[in-house]
């Protein structure tokens, strides 16, 4: 369902970014570059508050004519970005969430690899097959 | 002699082979041929045509030599085969040349004398010895070669020749150090009769698939003799010849079970064997895991590069808890040595690799008491810091040299791991003030308690659930990525503290005080440790550890008239003799416990008050220091306007 996926690090280079093939993939790598300072802008609105699983879903970042975006943040202060097709009739706000528990499970058993350095692009295939799956639910 | 040979080429003694020759020598040929026609042409054209129509083709030079040397004759011998068959005259080697060629070869290796007229004998087929390449055709890739018989010699040629046009590596097809494979003087007669073609298309398919890992060529690896080989793609030997003597007990018994299409994805017993023994090397236990970092520093050893290690990991770990069990290991292991020897990775852990069946096929052996058995039990309650691992790396580190300096490799275990947990205990205590924060503590402590086996503190351990959560529940939160980490520390923390004390923080939301909490506390733990243990002097004991602990000093005089019931209770049971000291003792402290919490929490309270007030004392002057700076600020900006002429912008 997504068109497009990407992982942020803290420090706002992406660990992982992916688009569904079409055409214009830049207009993607953009769309997810502005969506950050929107993610910006709703963690240092939480605030201190408690971290909970509530907070870490960012809900719709902004839409566009063509497509929504949504965010979702971990307690490390890694993003994730997904770019959905707004003409897929109501995509429900809990598909969403599940589609970003299910990226921040497979982000964390990156993690736990330890061959992997935190920072460093993902390039784990367990990930890759999960995005793509997400990736390619959509007709 | 020559002018018969010349003639053989055209008119000369017919050559006259059996069917099995017949089909043996074209299929050579074939190789041999589209060998080398193929540097240049595409892979599947050349076979069937070389099949089809043999006599068209002529066999390469390069390809020739190879399998002529692979028949272990002396060079003069070949040199006069060679001559003999008339391809010296003719320039090439066309199927007469070739099958007289290969006719004499056998003629050769049965001790015939070199002749033209040899060919008219009955000789056994010609054989070629294998080389190291064949564990490469042979497993190169099992899904492929499923159901295929690959032990068929002449394909190692084509390998020979395979490799060569990738690598350009002569040596690796000239090598003369044999591979424990081709020692075994079983292997060479064991033809298989495939197709050619059928497995030439194979083969071809594999050495594409290899050719993304050039470096896997270049490996003479397992060879005893290894550093002699010296090819110049090959990795140094000095950093090989540790893995060759860790890896050279196993390739003879990968060779035995190579009959099998998913063979090279099973453990032999004797490969079993070793990887056990490396594992009890890293950690003693093994109904244990090893962490994270230890593991890859031991698998970083194999020289194989990190992307393909990591999917090692990712293969093999499959549980993703980010270290790895006994069978989880061996199947690593495994699969780094099958890639060493050149098997490219599979896409998904083969079934032979998999945990449930590791641990069917070769159950553990069960030298473990029941120690083992909670202590096994209680690391499950690790599973639920993953987060934690992956954010505290040094942590897991500290765990690393946890075990590894309580080594411990002799054949009981259960003394091992008793030495392990009286080092443990003590180094908890001492570590816990300085690392208060680390899931290290986390990992560690779950040991020792299992070890501080007393029957007190095991009642003490179930006493304890009652009130704090106990740990394992917790894993989901892990997942869930909803990570309090103080919820985290606060029940297993006190679960490791030798099971006397109760959690310090009970309440959950008390961050600070509790981390600060833990330092206190570890000094508190020893001596309560100790106390309870000494059955009759428990009375004595009791009033020893408020005098001993002046930070809380006070606040223990004060809660004692608080309970005054339990205290007295607590006395008059101690007095009231050893006998029913064990029964109720689990009773008295439990209701220790809850005044201790209240007594830690006083205590935490304080400390942060007090830390509370230094800061805000600090504040203040710090705000004072502030508002002169400023006023001087302000009175040297109004000099400087003064002096400096009037300017008007």
């Amino acid at each position: 369902m997504a068109v497009c996926v990407a992982v942020i690090a803290k420090e706002n280079y992406p660990l992982y970014i992916r688009s569904a093939p079409t055409e214009n993939e830049l207009k993607f790598h953009y769309m997810v570059h502005t969506s950050l300072d929107v993610v910006d802008e709703k963690i240092s609105a939480m605030g201190k508050a408690l971290v909970d699983q509530r907070e870490l879903y960012l809900g719709l970042l902004y839409p566009t004519e063509d497509y929504k975006v949504y965010g979702y943040v971990t307690n490390s202060k890694v993003k994730f970005v997904m770019v959905v097709d707004s003409s897929n009739t109501a995509l429900r706000d809990n598909e969403i969430r599940s589609m970003f528990r299910k990226l921040h499970n497979s982000y964390t058993d990156v993690m736990c690899n330890p061959f992997y350095n935190p920072g460093d692009r993902i390039q784990s295939r367990a990930f890759d097959s999960m995005v793509t799956s997400m990736m390619i639910q959509v007709c | 002699m020559e002018a018969a040979a010349g003639g053989g080429c055209g008119s000369g003694p017919p050559l006259l082979l059996s069917e099995g020759e017949q089909q043996c020598y074209s299929e050579l040929f074939a190789s041999c041929a589209a060998a080398g026609a193929a540097v240049g042409g595409p892979g599947s054209g050349p076979p069937e045509a070389a099949r089809a129509v043999p006599s068209a083709a002529t066999a390469a030079a390069g390809p020739v030599a190879d399998l002529f040397r692979a028949s272990q004759l002396p060079a003069e011998t070949l040199h006069q085969i060679t001559e003999l068959c008339g391809a010296k005259r003719v320039g090439y080697f066309g199927p007469t040349q070739f099958y007289i060629a290969l006719k004499l070869i056998a003629a050769a290796q049965s001790g015939l004398p070199v002749r033209i007229e040899s060919i008219k004998c009955e000789v056994p087929l010609p054989r070629f010895l294998m080389s190291k390449t064949d564990a490469e055709i042979r497993f190169g890739n099992p899904t492929e070669l499923h159901g295929t018989k690959v032990q068929i010699p002449y394909l190692i040629t084509e390998k020979n020749t395979f490799k060569r046009m990738d690598d350009e590596d002569k040596q690796e097809t000239q090598s003369p150090t044999m591979s424990p494979l081709a020692s075994p003087p079983s292997s060479p007669p064991h033809y298989q009769r495939v197709p050619l073609s059928h497995a030439y298309g194979k083969l071809r398919s594999n050495t594409e698939q290899m050719h993304p890992a050039p470096y896997e060529a270049r490996q003479p690896l397992v060879q005893p003799e290894g550093p002699s080989s010296g090819a110049p793609g090959t990795k140094p030997p000095r950093h090989q010849a540790s893995l060759i003597r860790s890896f050279s007990v196993e390739r003879e018994p990968q060779d035995n079970n190579s009959n099998y299409p998913d063979e090279p994805w099973r453990i032999t017993e004797e490969q079993r064997e070793y990887y056990v023994n490396q594992f009890r090397s890293l950690q003693p236990d093994p109904s244990s895991f090893i962490s994270g970092s230890v593991a890859k520093n031991f698998f970083t050893k194999s020289k194989l590069s990190i992307p393909e290690l990591s999917y090692i990991w990712e293969l093999s770990d499959a549980d993703c808890d980010g270290a790895l069990t006994l069978p989880e290991f061996c199947a690593a292991f495994h699969l780094i040595v099958a890639r060493k020897n050149g098997y490219p990775l599979p896409e998904g852990l083969p079934p032979t690799l998999q945990t449930e069946y590791l641990q069917a096929a070769f159950p553990k052996p069960k030298r473990e008491c029941a120690l083992f058995d909670s202590y096994s039990e209680s690391m499950p309650a690790n599973q639920q810091p993953r987060d934690l691992n992956r954010m505290e790396k040094l942590s897991v580190k500290d765990m690393a040299d946890f075990p590894v300096p309580t080594q411990d490799v002799t054949s009981d275990d259960k003394q091992g791991l008793k030495s392990t947990a009286d080092e443990a205990l003590p180094r908890d205590v001492s570590e816990d003030p300085a690392t208060s924060k680390d899931s290290n503590s986390l990992k560690a402590r779950p040991r020792s308690r299992s070890y501080s086996s007393t029957s007190i503190e095991e009642a003490m351990k179930r006493g304890e659930d009652p009130p704090t959560p106990p740990p394992r529940p917790q894993k989901t939160h892990s997942r869930a990525s909803s990570l309090d980490l103080n919820k985290v520390f606060q029940p297993s923390v006190p679960a490791t503290k030798s099971g006397l004390l109760p959690p310090p923080p009970a309440l959950p939301p008390r961050p600070c005080p509790s981390q600060s909490e833990q330092a206190p506390e570890a000094e508190i733990h020893p001596q309560l440790n100790r106390a309870p243990s000494q059955a009759a002097e428990s009375s004595p004991a009791k009033k020893d550890i408020p005098y001993s602990q002046p930070p809380s000093k006070p606040i223990r005089r004060k809660f004692r008239p608080e309970n005054p019931a339990t205290e007295n209770q607590d006395t008059s049971t101690a007095v009231g003799g050893p006998a029913s000291a064990a029964t109720v003792k689990p009773h008295a402290a439990v209701q220790k416990q809850s005044s201790k919490q209240k007594k830690a929490i006083q205590t935490a309270i304080r400390k942060n008050k007090e830390a509370n007030a230094v800061l805000a004392r600090l504040n203040s002057e710090l705000q004072q220091q502030l508002k002169e700076v400023h006023q001087e600020r302000i009175a040297l900006e109004n000099q400087l306007e003064q002096l400096r002429p009037v300017t008007v912008l």
